[in-house]
C-alpha cells in the first residue's frame, strides 16, 4: 500500500473541500478500497475519511411515499430495515444476496454505488488495462473474459459493474443526491455510471471531489413491493459476484400487468435498465410467452465481447427467472438464499 | 504523523500510538498488541478468518483501518471465554468437531457470536449456512460449524430466557 496522508473531516463541506487536491479519495468503509489499495491498483495520495459525517446514516421516509438513503448506511442495516424491506423487497434481497454477512456489516449505501469492476486484468497490475492506466490497452480482449460484457461494451474496455445493490435501484427510477464544491446537484441512478466508451477510466458523472450523500427511491417504486424479486446467478450458492442477475417489479391490474420494471446486473459496466422489456410487458398477462418476449427484447443488443455468448441466453433465463418469482409474488421474508435460482419454490432445502 | 487512538479491546482500554495510517485492524491486533488469535487468510476480505466484532458487529479486520475506528469497542476471541470457562460457542465447536485444522476457527466462531446476536438465522440450517458464508473452511467443517451454531444459539436462548425469568 502507497503511502497517504489521513484527514477525518468534521462535515461534508470539509470533506469536499479536502477532496479537491489532486490524488485525494474518499474512504468509507474500505472494502473496496483498501483491497486495492493492498494491490496497488489504487494509490490515493490523501484518504478523506467520511466515518464521521454526521447525518449521512439516517433511512428517512419522505411525504411521497419514497426513501432517502444516506450515503454512509451500512449495507446490512438497509437490507434488515423492517419497513424498508417491506417496501422495497427486491432491494433487500439484492443486499443479502452481496458480498458476506461481515462485508455487508462494514460497507456502505455510497461506496457499493462507487465499487470498482472485477476484471481480473485490472487488479493485475502488471496486466494493460485502460481503466487503471488509460492508453495501455485492455488484456481482457483475448484473454479470460468469460464473465465480461454483453452490453455496452467497446474496444477500449469490456469489463462489469459488480453491484448487485445498483440493479433494483436502477429499476426503481432511484435517485443520486450529489454535493460538490459548486453545490448540490441531483442525478437518476440510471445515468450515474457510465459506459466505456473510448475513456474507461471515467466510471460515473461524479467530477473530482464529489461526493455522494445520499440515495432516494420515488414513492412509486414501493407500488411494486407485492411482486418484485432480485435473481442472481452465482458460480457458487453464495458469497460470489453475479455472472448474471436481474431485478424484476410488476405492478398488476386484475390479471394484466399495468407496469413491468427490469434491470439487469452483471451484463454492462453499468446496472442495465431493459426498458424495451418494461414496454413489451405493459398490458400484457403474465405467462412465459410474454417474459420470454421480454427477455429477448433486453438483450436484443447484446453481443459476445469474448468467450462468453453463453451469458446472452442465460441472461435471458434470468429475466424469465426473475418475472416469474416477481409474478408468483414477493415472499413474506427474504429466502434463506437470497437471489438464489436455486432457492426452493417450497419444502426442502436442494443442496448440502 | 503521529496518530494516537484509544480502543477498548476484550474490555480493557488501549491507547496506541500509530506511526502510520496504513495498519488494518487486523495487524494491528495481531503485530502490535500480540492478540495473534485472529488469523490473516487471506487479507483481502475473501475468507473471514479475520472476523472480529467491531461495536458487536462481526467484520473483517483486514480491510477495517485501525484509525477509523478510533474509539471503538473491539471483541476478539481472546475476550470471548469467562476466566476458565469456555464461552458456549467455544463449547459448542468443540462437541461438534466444527473445525480440523483450526486456521479458520476463531474467525468462524467470532462470525457466529455475531450471527447469534443478529437474530435473522433462526433455527433454519439453510439460513446459519447462509450466515456462515463469510467464512471459509478449507478443511471442509462445515456440517459440524452448522450444527455447533445451531446448538449454541439453543444454549445462549436458554440461558437468555432463564435470565428473564
Ligand atoms: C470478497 C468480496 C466479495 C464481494 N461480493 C460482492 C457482491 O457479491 N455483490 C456486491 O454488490 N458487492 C460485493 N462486494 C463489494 C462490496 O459491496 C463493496 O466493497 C462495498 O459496497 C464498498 O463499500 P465501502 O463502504 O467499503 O466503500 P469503500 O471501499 O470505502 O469505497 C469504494 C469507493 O467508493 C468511493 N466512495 C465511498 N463512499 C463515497 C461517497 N459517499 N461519495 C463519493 N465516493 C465514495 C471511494 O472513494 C472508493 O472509490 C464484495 C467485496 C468483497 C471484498
Ligand atoms: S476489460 Fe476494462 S477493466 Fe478489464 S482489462 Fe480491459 S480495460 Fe481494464
Ligand atoms: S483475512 Fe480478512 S477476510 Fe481473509
Ligand atoms: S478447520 Fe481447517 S480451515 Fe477450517
Amino acid at each position: 500500500m502507497n503511502r497517504f496522508d489521513y484527514v477525518r473531516p468534521a462535515t461534508v463541506p470539509e470533506a469536499v473541500a479536502a477532496a479537491s487536491a489532486p490524488g485525494a479519495a474518499f474512504l468509507a468503509a474500505g472494502t473496496n478500497l483498501l483491497d486495492l489499495m493492498k494491490g496497488g491498483v489504487a494509490r490515493p495520495s490523501r484518504l478523506i475519511d467520511l466515518g464521521r459525517l454526521p447525518g449521512l446514516d439516517e433511512i428517512e421516509s419522505l411525504p411521497d411515499g419514497g426513501v432517502r438513503i444516506g450515503a454512509l448506511v451500512r449495507n446490512a442495516d438497509l437490507a434488515h430495515h423492517p419497513e424498508f424491506a417491506r417496501r422495497f423487497p427486491a432491494v433487500a434481497e439484492a443486499l443479502l444476496s452481496g458480498a458476506s454477512p461481515q462485508l455487508r456489516n462494514a460497507a456502505t449505501v455510497g461506496g457499493n454505488l462507487l465499487q470498482r469492476t472485477r476484471c481480473a486484468y485490472f487488479y493485475d497490475t502488471a496486466s494493460a488495462c485502460n481503466k487503471r492506466a488509460p492508453g495501455s490497452g485492455c488484456d481482457a480482449r483475448g484473454g479470460e473474459n468469460r464473465l465480461h460484457a454483453v452490453l455496452g461494451w467497446s474496444e477500449h474496455c469490456i469489463a462489469t459493474h459488480p453491484s448487485d445493490f445498483c440493479v433494483p435501484l436502477a429499476a426503481l427510477d432511484a435517485a443520486v443526491e450529489i454535493e460538490g464544491a459548486a453545490g448540490r446537484r441531483e442525478v437518476p441512478l440510471e445515468a450515474f455510471h457510465r459506459l466505456p466508451g473510448d475513456a474507461p477510466e471515467r466510471e460515473s458523472v461524479l467530477a473530482p471531489g464529489e461526493l455522494i450523500t445520499a440515495v432516494r427511491l420515488p414513492g412509486e417504486a414501493a407500488e411494486f413491493a407485492a411482486h418484485a424479486r432480485y435473481v442472481k446467478l452465482r458460480e457458487r450458492t453464495s458469497y460470489a459476484f453475479a455472472v448474471v442477475s436481474a431485478a424484476a417489479a410488476l405492478r398488476l391490474d386484475g390479471e394484466r400487468i399495468a407496469e413491468a420494471r427490469i434491470a439487469l446486473g452483471g451484463v454492462a459496466l453499468k446496472p442495465w435498465r431493459a426498458r424495451a422489456a418494461e414496454a413489451a410487458l405493459a398490458g400484457a398477462r403474465p405467462g412465459a410467452d410474454a417474459f420470454r418476449r421480454a427477455a429477448e427484447a433486453a438483450l436484443a443488443d447484446a453481443k459476445p465481447s469474448g468467450d462468453n455468448g453463453f451469458k446472452i441466453e442465460l441472461a435471458r433465463r434470468i429475466v424469465v427467472r426473475a418475472l416469474t418469482l416477481a409474478a408468483a409474488g414477493t415472499p413474506g421474508r427474504v429466502p434463506a438464499l437470497p437471489a438464489s435460482p436455486f432457492a426452493p419454490t417450497s419444502g426442502a432445502a436442494p443442496h448440502a | 504523523m503521529s496518530l494516537s487512538i484509544t480502543l477498548t479491546i476484550n474490555g480493557a482500554e488501549r491507547t496506541v500510538a500509530l506511526d502510520d495510517p496504513r495498519v488494518t485492524l487486523l495487524d494491528l491486533l495481531r503485530e502490535r498488541l500480540d492478540l495473534t488469535g485472529t488469523k490473516k487468510g487471506c487479507d483481502r476480505g475473501q475468507c473471514g478468518a479475520c472476523t472480529v466484532l467491531i461495536d458487536g458487529r462481526r467484520v473483517n479486520a483486514c480491510l477495517a483501518l485501525a484509525v477509523s475506528h478510533d474509539g471503538a469497542d473491539i471483541l476478539t476471541i481472546e475476550g470471548l471465554a469467562r476466566g476458565g470457562e469456555l464461552h458456549p460457542v467455544q463449547a459448542a465447536f468443540i462437541a461438534h468437531d466444527g473445525f480440523q485444522c483450526g486456521f479458520c476457527t476463531l474467525g468462524q466462531i467470532m462470525s457466529a457470536v455475531g450471527l447469534i446476536a443478529e437474530g435473522q438465522a433462526g433455527d433454519d440450517p439453510e439460513r446459519v449456512r447462509e450466515g456462515m458464508s463469510g467464512n471459509l473452511c478449507r478443511c471442509g467443517a462445515y456440517a459440524g460449524i452448522t450444527e455447533a451454531v445451531l446448538d449454541a444459539q439453543r444454549v445462549l436462548n436458554e440461558a437468555g430466557r432463564e435470565q428473564a425469568a
